[in-house]
């Protein structure tokens, strides 16, 4: 298999954070194409129960079973590997867990019905995200006879960048509840996974104050915590600029030249070029004063330190073939 | 087929509308909800109300705008705000100066005051030292929900305001916000605590029946999942809150009443994009199931363009016209760029309208209103003002 240099190289498991409405989920699916060119075999896992990646790749709603939803990005030379996915529920999450290591399958569907898995999974503090990131941290380390590890990725769609520190650092709350027994053995386990070099955590933001704002604190907080690696900033949505980068501050400022705008539109063959300049200048200087906004906040990411990769924005429903186009400029950026 | 225009929303007259006395604004996550109701109670203020708005977790400068500085659960008045220069320009001369308030959730806090409000003061603070309360009180999934709603009440029960405006949780879906109280309420007094609290008293027959095995295979089985140490914790916690039980079913009711009752009026907010109009579209049907008074839509975020008349197709045309013929001239190179961002806002506008449509099509007599897309992120009164013109030039 072809080997290439990209920023994350020897990382199993990609996990992928953002604020609302910024497009966690769609980044999420285009970096498991995009991991899995090169004839790849890439697990993607929703945790959230939203069937987000469902509507994403078009497909039926996902059940707690592995399905191969899409064939990797196509490179040259080789053909895309294949893309599984997974929608780890919490209460399915834990019937297997006592399943694998009590062979109480049985009783945990019983239980289920009387809603003590309600209990355990959704009142239990931390032991839903025990549950979620061990299933993660589980077809990770899954290996087979024949080529090793089962998956070359895992990339995980996981909670929004305001809950990301407190949903990995599983063991901090566990351990405050649970000092010892089984789930406070599992819990550590699973720290395990997330707190070595094979896990990074992706941010994806757009440039806006507070989806950077919180990118930018979500960075911080792992590092303080320490063990868990931040991973790319990924911008997504970006816009290319109307007008050279000189021009920018003029416009901004509606002083750029109108008759020299009319002038351009007339020689076009434009009707009434003077007022269709003063509307198109009105449109110029709007987006001339989102760019400046746009500047100043990647400017903020900047200081973050981390590798930042660009999306463009993609207008309407962007479908499967949008998909593999953020797939490709995730991986001509050398993301994946 | 004629187009189907949805009914407009007049948010101006429901907030001028005296009976209006809470107005919920809710929808996903990212579509502009803190900024909408911010600039909804505003308006309101300058209209003449006395408004409080409770916001959840505001950008930094938008909270800074309003003069919020700290999560401290206490409404503070918003200085600059009042019966000003807007409501003498448009001839309402008549109404008294309004007000403005605003203040940000704290949730455990707001937990916490319940606590010592329902239990006397040795068994509150047995309560709150347990481990199992404060993970409960600040990390449960739905307390932030859960405590919205309660300070909601609290402020209506309160009665300083004749306006509150709330603006629900960031949740992952935007419906949790109606469940959460109610899971809370049942989990708090829901028979498995009251089993796992005394197995003598109540481990009885009936659990026996559904269950197909003793009562030992319940705790047997948490015990497992969770460990003794904190089936513990559990249990004491929840032996000292037996007394409150009944009070927080209580207010969960009384909230959801209020919620239903005249004088509340829910704003679900989205963006013209397909995920926040489906979680819109699921939302505005929630809401009719549970019979809570929907007002309307409003389309945040909608692209406007100046020049409505020059197309999309005519504008790239004309853009491609003056790039091949003269690449180096300067006021050709400017009509270029112009056209060619011309064009892709056309585009957008079309695609937003497309999606704006669909929605109107599910739900044709959900009236909606449009704020404009705004150049550049509000942080302060006059960018929430400028939002709020938006409600009056229908």
């Amino acid at each position: 298999m072809a080997t290439r240099d990209t920023d994350w190289d020897g990382v199993r498991l990609h996990v992928v954070t953002g604020k609302g409405g910024t497009g966690k989920t769609t980044v999420a699916g285009a970096l498991a194409l995009a991991l899995a060119a090169d004839g790849k075999k890439v697990l993607l896992i929703e945790v959230e129960g939203r069937q987000g990646i469902a509507q994403l790749f078009d497909v039926p709603p996902l059940p707690y079973a592995e399905r191969r939803i899409a064939v990797g990005l196509g490179t040259q030379s080789h053909q895309g590997g294949d893309v599984f996915a997974l929608v780890a529920d919490p209460e399915s999450a834990l019937i297997e867990y006592l399943e694998m290591f009590y062979s109480l399958r049985h009783a945990g569907t019983a239980l289920a019905k009387l809603g003590v898995m309600d209990f355990a999974t959704t009142i239990a503090p931390g032991l839903r995200d025990v549950l979620l990131t061990g299933k993660a941290a589980e077809a990770v380390r899954r290996k087979d006879d024949k080529r090793g590890r089962v998956y070359d990725a895992v990339v995980m769609d996981a909670p929004p960048t305001g809950r990301i520190t407190r949903f990995l650092n599983v063991t901090t709350e566990v351990s405050d509840l649970a000092r010892v027994g089984p789930i406070r053995g599992h819990a550590d386990t699973v720290l395990k996974v997330i707190r070595s070099p094979e896990t990074v955590v992706h941010f994806v933001t757009v440039l806006e104050e507070m989806p950077v704002q919180e990118t930018l604190d979500g960075i911080a907080e792992l590092r303080e915590l320490g063990g868990i690696r931040p991973g790319g900033i990924i911008v997504n949505m970006t816009r290319p600029l109307a007008l050279p980068p000189s021009q920018l501050q003029a416009a901004a400022h509606g002083e750029l030249d109108q008759a020299q705008l009319a002038l351009g539109l007339k020689a076009a063959g434009l009707d009434d070029s003077a007022t269709l300049a003063t509307a198109l200048a009105a449109e110029l200087s709007e987006q001339a004063r989102t760019a400046l906004g746009h500047e100043l906040q990647q400017q903020r990411l900047d200081t973050a330190g981390q590798p930042c990769y660009q999306l463009p924005w993609l207008s309407g429903d962007i479908g499967l073939g949008g998909l593999y186009q953020l797939a490709s400029a995730l991986r001509d950026q050398k993301a994946a | 087929m004629a187009e189907r225009r949805p009914p407009e929303l007049d948010v101006d007259r429901l907030i001028a509308d005296r009976r209006t006395r809470i107005i919920v604004c809710c929808g996903s996550g990212g579509v502009g909800k803190t900024t909408t109701a911010a600039a909804i109670g505003l308006r309101a203020a300058e209209r003449g109300r006395h408004v409080v708005v409770l916001t959840v977790d505001p950008a930094r400068r938008l909270a800074q705008s309003m003069g919020l500085t700290s999560l401290d659960n206490t409404p503070r008045l918003v200085p600059g705000v009042g019966g000003d220069a807007t409501t003498a320009q448009e001839g309402n001369g008549a109404e008294s100066a309004g007000s403005l308030h605003a203040m940000m959730l704290d949730m455990k806090r707001t937990f916490d005051e319940i606590v010592e409000a329902h239990a006397d003061p040795d068994r509150a603070t047995q309560i709150l030292a347990n481990p199992f309360y404060q993970s409960l009180s600040s990390s449960f999934a739905g307390t932030q929900e859960y405590m919205a709603m309660e300070k909601l009440g609290q402020l209506r029960r309160a009665d300083e305001w004749d306006l509150i405006v709330v603006d629900t949780p960031p949740s992952r879906s935007a419906l949790d916000f109606l469940d959460a109280p109610q899971r809370l309420s049942r989990f708090l007094d829901g028979r498995l605590l009251r089993l796992l609290t005394a197995p003598a008293k109540v481990g009885g027959r009936a659990y026996l029946r559904v269950l197909n095995a003793g009562f030992g295979v319940v705790t047997g089985v948490l015990t497992k999942i969770l460990g003794t140490a904190m089936l513990k914790d559990v249990q004491t916690f929840v032996s000292a809150l037996d007394t409150m039980f009944g009070g927080f079913r209580e207010r969960a009711d009384y909230t959801y009443q209020l919620l239903r009752a005249p004088g509340t009026s829910f704003l679900v907010v989205a963006a013209p994009e397909e995920d926040a109009l489906r979680e819109a579209s699921y939302f505005v049907d929630r809401l009719d199931q549970e019979g809570m008074p929907l007002a309307g839509l409003v389309l945040n975020r909608v692209q406007r363009v100046p020049a409505v008349h020059l197309s999309a197709a005519r504008s790239r045309a004309a853009a491609e016209v003056l790039q091949a013929a003269a690449p180096e001239d300067a006021p050709r190179l400017l009509a270029a760029a112009a056209l060619r961002l011309h064009a892709d806002r056309m585009e957008e506008v079309a695609a937003q309208r497309r999606t704006a449509k669909q929605f109107t099509a599910a739900h044709p007599l959900i009236p909606v209103a449009e704020i404009p897309a705004q150049a550049e992120d509000v942080h302060d009164l006059d960018g929430l003002r400028q939002i709020g013109m938006a409600f009056g030039d229908r």
